[in-house]
Formats: C-alpha cells, sequence, structure tokens
C-alpha cells in the first residue's frame, strides 16, 4: 500500500497506461488515505455514495485528485469555506472538474480553504483552520491550504486550488510541494466562486514539476462558457530540459532584506547558486512598482469581491436568517450571519473604496498602479527569461500569530501579489528547509519564478531542470515518499 | 483615517449589520489598512492608462443560439424558500 502512496501522479498514470497499475486498487487506496485526514484538510470526501455521481468518472486512468472546495460539483456539498454556503449542493459542475472528469481523475474529496479565498493561513474558514502537516501547530498557507496541505501530508496525490494574490504559491511553499498559478486565461473559470474576477485562476498544487505540467495540460483550454478564458496554445507538455544554460534570471533590485527572513534568505541565495550550478545566469531586474502591489491589490480585490459577494442575499441558494422582518432585514441578518470577520472587512474595505468621493483616489490609482507593474515586468523580460524571488517571506507561522493583525496578514503576499496583478504565470517550488525565525523545527522554503504571459511551458520546463538540481526531498514526519 | 459614521454608511450600503464590538474592531482595522493603502492615492500617474483586464481581449462574440440552461426545479431546489415555482423573499415593506 505504501508503495503505490509514494509514486507521483505521473508515474502511477503512466503504469495506469503500461497495465501495470490497477486504477481501482490505486485509488482504493488514496481513498483509505484521505479518509484518515487528521489535519481537518477535507470538508467533504467521496465514499462512493449516491451524491457523487454526478462527478463520477467513467474511466478512471488518472490519478484521483482533491479539489478546493471553491469549485461547483454537481450534488456535491460546495461552502467555499463559508458558512453562508453550508449545505449547498451545486446544480452543475465547473469547467476544471469537468475536464479532470473527463480526463479519468476522481474527485478524491472538496478541500477546506479560507472563506472566499481571502486569507493566507486557512484560519479563515468557517469550519476550523487546516494543521500543517509539518508542525501542526502552524499554519498550511492559503487560501488553498487544504490543498496543500492533503499533498503534503500524504492524503492525496495532486489536488487543484487558485489562487488571486499567492493562494496557490504560498500554501505550496509552506508546505513543501510545487504550486503554479497560470497566466490569467489560461484556464476555465466557469463554475469557480468568484472571489476577484480579474485576477482569480485555477492552477495545480503537485509534488513535483511535471505532476504539475500533466495536470495544467488536463486543465488547460479556452471554454466558451468563460469569455475570458484563452487556453494554451499548443498544450502542455512534460518538462524534460537538464539545465538551465542560456536562460537569464532576473534578481528584483528592489528586493530589500528587510521583508523576509534570515533563513528564507539563505534558500533564496542557496538556489540562485544553483540556477548558475545548472548553466542559468542570474541578473538585476527593476520592478519599481512592484513595492505599491500590496496597495493596489488590496484594494481591486475587496473591491471586485465586494461586487462578487452582493450575490449572497438569502434568496436563491445559501442560508437565509432573519425571515420573518422585511427584505433588507433579511438581507442583513443573513449576510451578517453568514460571513465571517475576514469577509466582513473585505467587503467593507471594497465598498468603502467603490464608494462616491473615494474612488479616484483609491481604485482609479489601484487600476494605474496595476498598469505600472505590468509594465515592469513586460521591461524585465525584455533582458531576462524569468524573474525569481522567495515566495513567501518566511516559513510557515504559528496559528493564531497574525490572525489578530489583517496588515501583517497581508503582507505576507508581499512577492506573490505582483504577478498576479500582471496576469503572468509563476510557480513555487520547493528549494530547501530553514529553521523559523524564532526557532523550532526546520520547514520548507518556496522559490519563485515568474515567467511571461502564456510562457508555462519554458517556465515548467526550467522549473523542472531547477527541481532535478536542488532534489528536494524532506518531507513532513510520518509521510511516505 | 476612518470615523465610526463612515464604518455605518458603508456597513447600510454594503448591507451588512454590524454589532457594536464590530463598528469598534472594524474602525481600528480599516484605518490601518487604509493608512497603509494610502500610499498609492498620491502617487503621480497622469495620463497612465489603468488596466481592468489583463489579457488582451476584445468583443468575445458567439453565436446568437440557445445555449443549455437549469430546468426551472433544479434551479429552484438550493432556495431557502421556493413557492409557486418561484424564490419567495419578504416584502421589501414591514408589515
Amino acid at each position: 500500500m505504501t508503495d503505490l502512496l509514494a509514486l507521483t501522479a505521473l508515474e502511477a498514470h503512466e503504469a495506469m497506461v503500461a497495465g501495470d497499475l490497477g486504477a481501482a486498487e490505486y485509488s482504493a487506496a488514496w481513498r483509505e488515505a484521505a479518509a484518515a485526514d487528521e489535519l481537518n484538510a477535507y470538508l467533504w470526501r467521496d465514499e462512493g455514495g449516491e451524491e457523487s455521481k454526478a462527478i463520477a468518472v467513467e474511466r478512471d486512468c488518472i490519478a484521483p485528485i482533491a479539489v478546493k472546495d471553491i469549485f461547483c460539483t454537481e450534488g456535491v456539498p460546495t461552502t467555499a469555506g463559508s458558512r453562508i454556503l453550508e449545505g449547498y449542493r451545486p446544480p452543475y459542475t465547473s469547467t476544471a472538474v469537468q475536464k479532470l472528469v473527463e480526463a479519468g481523475a476522481p474527485v478524491l474529496g472538496k478541500t477546506n480553504m479560507d472563506e472566499f479565498a481571502m486569507g493566507s493561513s486557512n484560519e479563515n474558514s468557517a469550519y476550523g483552520p487546516v494543521l500543517n502537516p509539518w508542525d501542526r501547530g502552524r499554519v498550511p498557507g492559503g487560501s488553498s491550504g487544504g490543498s496543500a496541505a492533503v499533498v503534503a501530508g500524504g492524503l492525496a496525490p495532486w489536488a487543484i486550488g487558485t489562487d488571486t494574490g499567492g493562494s496557490i504559491r504560498q500554501p505550496a511553499a509552506f508546505c513543501g510541494i510545487v504550486g503554479l498559478k497560470p497566466t490569467y486565461g489560461a484556464i476555465s473559470r466557469y463554475g469557480m466562486i468568484a472571489f476577484a474576477s480579474s485576477l482569480d485562476q485555477c492552477g495545480p498544487l503537485t509534488r513535483t514539476v511535471s505532476d504539475a505540467a500533466l495536470l495544467l495540460g488536463i486543465l488547460q483550454g479556452r471554454d466558451p462558457l468563460d469569455s475570458t478564458s484563452v487556453g494554451l496554445e499548443g498544450g502542455v507538455s512534460l518538462p524534460d530540459r537538464e539545465d538551465l544554460s542560456g536562460l537569464r534570471f532576473g534578481v528584483p533590485a528592489e528586493l530589500g532584506h528587510d521583508e523576509y527572513d534570515s533563513g528564507v534568505r539563505a534558500v533564496f541565495e542557496q538556489t540562485l547558486k544553483r540556477i548558475e550550478a545548472l548553466g542559468g545566469e542570474i541578473a538585476e531586474v527593476s520592478l519599481p512598482s512592484s513595492e505599491h502591489g500590496i496597495s493596489a491589490y488590496y484594494v481591486i480585490a475587496p473591491a471586485e469581491a465586494s461586487s462578487n459577494l452582493a450575490r449572497y442575499d438569502g434568496v436563491r441558494y445559501g442560508m437565509r436568517a432573519g425571515g420573518d422582518g422585511d427584505l433588507i432585514e433579511m438581507y442583513e441578518t443573513t449576510r451578517s450571519q453568514g460571513f465571517g470577520p475576514e469577509v466582513k472587512r473585505r467587503i467593507m474595505l471594497g465598498t468603502y473604496a467603490l464608494s462616491s468621493g473615494y474612488y479616484e483616489a483609491y481604485y482609479g490609482q489601484a487600476q494605474k498602479v496595476r498598469t505600472r507593474i505590468a509594465e515592469d515586468f513586460k521591461n524585465a523580460f525584455g533582458t531576462v527569461d524569468f524573474v525569481v524571488t522567495p515566495t513567501a517571506p518566511s516559513v510557515a507561522f504559528e496559528l493564531g500569530e497574525k490572525s489578530d493583525d489583517p496588515l501583517a496578514m497581508y503582507l505576507n503576499d508581499f512577492f506573490t501579489v505582483p504577478m498576479s496583478l500582471a496576469g503572468i504565470p509563476a510557480i513555487s517550488i520547493p528549494a530547501g528547509i530553514a529553521e523559523p525565525e524564532g526557532g523550532g523545527p526546520q520547514l520548507p522554503v518556496g522559490f519563485q519564478i515568474a515567467a511571461p504571459a502564456f510562457a508555462e511551458q519554458r517556465l515548467l520546463d526550467a522549473a523542472y531542470a531547477l527541481e532535478q538540481g536542488i532534489g528536494f526531498d524532506a518531507r513532513p514526519g510520518g509521510v511516505d515518499g | 483615517m476612518i470615523e465610526r459614521e463612515q464604518v455605518l454608511h458603508v456597513a447600510k450600503l454594503a448591507r451588512l449589520r454590524l454589532t457594536e464590538d464590530e463598528v469598534e474592531t472594524m474602525v481600528g482595522e480599516l484605518s490601518g489598512i487604509l493608512e497603509h493603502v494610502d500610499r498609492i492615492s498620491n502617487l503621480e500617474l497622469e495620463g497612465v492608462e489603468p488596466t481592468s483586464h489583463v489579457v488582451a481581449l476584445e468583443n468575445v462574440l458567439r453565436a446568437d443560439v440557445a445555449w443549455r440552461s437549469l430546468p426551472r426545479d433544479v434551479a429552484l431546489a438550493q432556495a431557502p424558500e421556493p413557492q409557486d415555482g418561484a424564490f419567495r423573499a419578504p416584502s421589501p415593506q414591514a408589515e
């Protein structure tokens, strides 16, 4: 049994195709592993009941997958981590999940997340925080914390999540796995519960870069149901690049040393040396507007969220409270009881930023900063192939450490937000381990690589070569493989 | 940065009813966040085109033909209070 779970999703797929591995046996092993979840990572698991009929695969030939609970799955509970959607069973399935089902990847379960994907620690879930498999006193990151924890914790071979400002990359870094945010438009957003529509993007959380490539190949594509989807021309091939010769990696000159921990910095610098050893070249690039990334993001994302979340009004789906009063009273009671503190905070922030008198100063300015940030990357990519940074300023922090300080939590997205605003693809790969600033057992550190829009293939090829060079094989205690 | 009255006004716009404690916390927290965010309000960005969408797409069209849609009973199945083939909601005016 242990051996089956040690296979990467790609290895399992190849063994299934070759007839060396029985899909039913393999899926059953994973269902059993998933049932042993002690991390509060799953909100729902497929136990073979009637409810999952609509998303059942005809023939499983691809590894079963954990799906963030933000993707609508027909007949299967979908909460987005919120009380307001407790018990909601969508009448349709998201395109991303539909593609998985058609490819033959059964849905193993739905994973816990920060409510409506708003958060960097998973502590904003209405269903309790997910625990980091490396240290259960620490957060797994967020908002796709459940998806990262199941992959790192041996509860799923791979998973999908969503990334609006770092919600795939940062939890991947905190849990020591690979997380890819594709170019905006690479994967359909149809049936993906909206947070900030101009930023939200689906992507893979996997053990290896090859698994991420396999998964992206399944998920990508233009979808008539999402007019902003474009797909990836030519699809995605499995990466096989062995070195980095001829490639230039840009380190932002603005990357001060104050923004991140010394342990993270040591791993980052060691990884730059590794790139050079593999034949790559390190160069300095300038991203002068990135320092305003957090400010622009925390105007744009809440503004879009305040509009998107207006739909939760207790009329068409989800919970209703205060139904004995008049309409307005019902709206207000439902929303006040249904949303958690962070969601309320962001709705307030977004409503304020869009309100008359403040629109230009905040939202208008933020959209212009966004243009500047995109231009910075464009200029940088004129001289380098990739831009590299640490994924997060620290290793996984302790549960409760930042939950009383929303701004400190937001600043955790410092390295990931600029790529989201620019709409470009970025991957986090595990690059090493480091001791937390306050001491304690060593935890994984992520290395972020960003590429120009739609250059996913080049990004995956380079990440693969670097992954082989790093040879990261640390695993949380008690997890095989 | 943001006053109590503004918080109450914005909550009303957002259809949120905040408790006294929530109002107090919100005043402090929103002020802290806005102070940080405020750094961009004074940037010189005259003439910079605002970005609302990152992918250069224009007028994505499709043929004007009916597309599959949800049957009425399925669409109503998740409603808190469906009635007579419709969504029932409280009256806008208190009785």
